[in-house]
């Protein structure tokens, strides 16, 4: 009996770190899409937000490394920006090109500093914090209450950005943009600024969920190690229906997905571990299909 | 127009290997060998241009030109490296049990059953669209991630070599590779990107298929009420062609390059000819052009590993400056307008005008 809550509560756990980097990196991208860009530049963010908080980890210490891999996510999205806003130019081929643009700089630059080798660094991570009382309870204690500073941060972005979208002014103008750019010009948004502003919110939360991934998941960079979890928050923004809790949600089962693996590892199955591999995306699939007549994009996503 | 296009390209191509060379004099490298190795490796020589540039070349050509028909219809298809693989793992599967068949009918029904496997790959996306209204942006790209998943299941399960140590198949049957020019490593999969090119040409200008994509790509209900076209269809059916020849540029790969299936067989190159037929404007020519100058940087790039130390993985920093500039350059001249669509709106501009 006590086996199998140790067992399923280590699953949890990992479902939960699992499933961090990508909650964070698709609530910031519900950001974006909600004021109708569509950024699918987020991949390669992730991955130079990653690479920034390896170096400024390596160099200073973990939370170092957070900001710079927050700035750095922000730093591409300002580029991004300038190009689809700036020059309204389209946002599918900017987002693949910042994406292939970080794939070649984060390899470079990574090479660069430590060697064809590369692997072997001893990087400062983020412990897990357990809050006391709460991280004793069975189950929920190490899946929710045992997890490194930013699960936390996560788990307190959600609520708040849900509020700043559906509760607040700017968060109406916002939306607005999205729906219908030309009526909330018309009305006095400044839509331009607001769509800026949310595709660097959404760069921030990036490179948040980058510096995440290595400092609170893996503990080191590896080239191309967003391994496209970018694009997976995309998928997980339209699963969650563009409201950041729907999102949360979407994001935590599919990290239940992914950690099913390291459950039936423990289990001995007999299967192929591929088939693992596959099932959060298929699950996914899935789950577009099941939604169907239920869910609208903003209208004027992807529109400059 | 024509003459300005080719001055964009040429100077966002330009301002890229301009980025590189700061890039890499700032880190250390030294700049100009890096440069002469590139150039070298892509066109230095008759084998450099036949076995690496053109080689590399020929996945981005066909895969970009099936991506320009679905996105002239405004779905967009981003899970071609998925069909690729599909394409590539059942060429490879045919491929091993070929060797009785005589050598062209071998090589045909390898490329047959690869173009077959994109087409059942991307069926699935495209039912989705059509049956439950799923994006296909989003359907087709978690694909992706299956393909890869599925690709590392069969190298290491029903199409694992022999010995059963190393996670990648036996060498196709001699009688399905496709025939190499001799003296070099291109086969013959440059005729099937030529070809499809000119194919295309006629698809697009001279069918009622061809002006239905454009038709639907411009505004589907316009389509639909004054032209009474099926866009539900046209997109559908874009979708499944472009899915299918994805596969088969993953069949030519196995039966012209590799002989053999592994994971990474493709450096991304599903990913890389989304800018490839973006940057061709959706025009055959304009894909096999952007194709060529791409896999002339992918080839020069390994030169550059070789010869200089720069990791090549530093060439998609060109690419991706390639791609904003000749964005940057589009919006600016045509005062600002966009999106996907415009691209696809547009194509017949540099006709009209020039």
């Amino acid at each position: 009996m006590t086996e199998a809550v140790a067992l399923v509560g280590g699953f949890l756990a990992a479902a939960v770190r699992v499933a961090t980097p990508i909650m964070l990196a698709a609530t910031g991208e519900t950001v974006t899409q909600r004021s109708g860009v569509l950024n699918l530049g987020i991949e390669g963010m992730m991955l130079a937000g990653a690479l920034a908080a390896t170096l400024g980890a390596t160099a200073v210490g973990p939370w170092t490394g957070v900001a710079l891999g927050i700035a750095t996510g922000m730093l591409l999205a300002a580029v991004f920006a300038l190009v689809v806003i700036g020059a309204r130019a389209d946002q599918v081929i900017a987002g693949t090109a910042i994406t292939l643009g970080a794939i070649g700089l984060t390899g470079t630059v990574y090479r660069q500093a430590y060697g064809a080798g590369g692997a072997g660094l001893d990087l400062p991570t983020l412990a897990p914090i357990h809050l006391p009382g709460l991280s004793s309870l069975p189950l929920l204690g190490p899946a929710i209450f045992s997890q490194p500073a930013p699960t936390y941060l996560g788990f307190l972005a959600v609520p708040l950005v849900w509020w700043v979208l559906f509760r607040t002014r700017a968060g109406l103008a916002l939306r607005a943009t999205g729906e219908s750019a030309d009526v909330a010009r018309a009305s006095g948004v400044p839509t331009r600024r607001v769509r800026a502003v949310a595709t660097l919110v959404g760069g921030g939360f990036a490179g948040l969920a980058g510096a995440t991934l290595v400092l609170a998941q893996v503990g080191s960079f590896a080239e191309r190690m967003t391994a496209g979890r970018g694009y997976v928050a995309i998928a997980i923004v339209v699963l969650g229906r563009w409201n950041p809790i729907g999102v949360a949600v979407a994001a935590l089962a599919f990290g239940a997905a992914m950690a099913l693996q390291f459950l039936f590892q423990t289990l001995e199955l007999d299967l192929p571990y591929q088939l693992f591999l596959m099932l959060p995306y298929v699950l996914a699939l899935l789950a577009l299909a099941g939604m169907v007549g239920r869910v609208r994009a903003p209208a004027d996503l992807a529109r400059p | 127009m024509r003459a300005q296009g080719w001055v964009v390209g040429a100077g966002a191509l330009l301002a890229g290997l301009v980025v590189l060379a700061l890039g890499l004099e700032l880190a250390g490298y030294e700049a100009a060998r890096a440069l002469g190795a590139l150039w070298s490796g892509a066109f230095g020589s008759w084998y450099a241009i036949t076995s690496a540039t053109l080689v590399r070349a020929v996945p981005l050509v066909v895969i970009g030109l099936g991506l320009a028909i679905s996105f002239r219809s405004g779905a967009f298809n981003i899970g071609a490296e998925g069909q690729f693989y599909a394409g590539a793992i059942a060429a490879t599967w045919l491929g091993l049990h070929a060797a009785s068949l005589p050598s062209p009918l071998a090589a045909t029904a390898v490329l047959s059953v690869a173009l077959l496997a994109g087409g059942l790959w991307i069926a699935v996306p495209v039912l989705l669209r059509v049956r439950y209204g799923v994006l296909e942006v989003i359907s087709t790209l978690l694909l992706n991630f299956v393909a890869e998943a599925t690709t590392s299941l069969v190298v290491q399960g029903p199409l694992q070599e022999r010995q059963g140590i190393y996670p990648q198949s036996d060498a196709i049957a001699e009688s399905a590779r496709l025939p190499l020019l001799p003296g070099t490593r291109l086969h013959a999969g440059i005729l099937i990107a030529l070809a499809g090119a000119i194919v295309l040409h006629y698809l697009f200008t001279r069918t009622l298929w061809g002006f239905h994509l454009r038709a639907v790509g411009l505004g589907p209900r316009a389509a639909e009420i004054s032209g009474r076209i099926d866009s539900r269809w046209t997109a559908a059916s874009a979708l499944a062609v472009s899915g299918a020849i994805a596969g088969l540029a993953g069949g030519v790969e196995v039966a012209g390059v590799s002989y053999a299936l592994f994971q990474n067989l493709s450096p991304g190159y599903g990913f890389t000819a989304i800018a490839v037929a973006l940057l061709g404007r959706l025009q055959p020519l304009g894909v096999l052009l952007a194709g060529i100058l791409f896999g002339a940087l992918e080839a020069g790039a390994s030169a550059m590993q070789r010869e200089a130390g720069v990791p090549a993985v530093a060439v998609y920093v060109v690419e991706a400056v390639v791609i904003l500039v000749v964005l940057l350059a589009e919006s600016l001249r045509r005062g600002g307008t966009t999106g996907l669509a415009a691209v696809a709106k547009r194509p017949g501009r540099a006709e009209a005008r020039g």
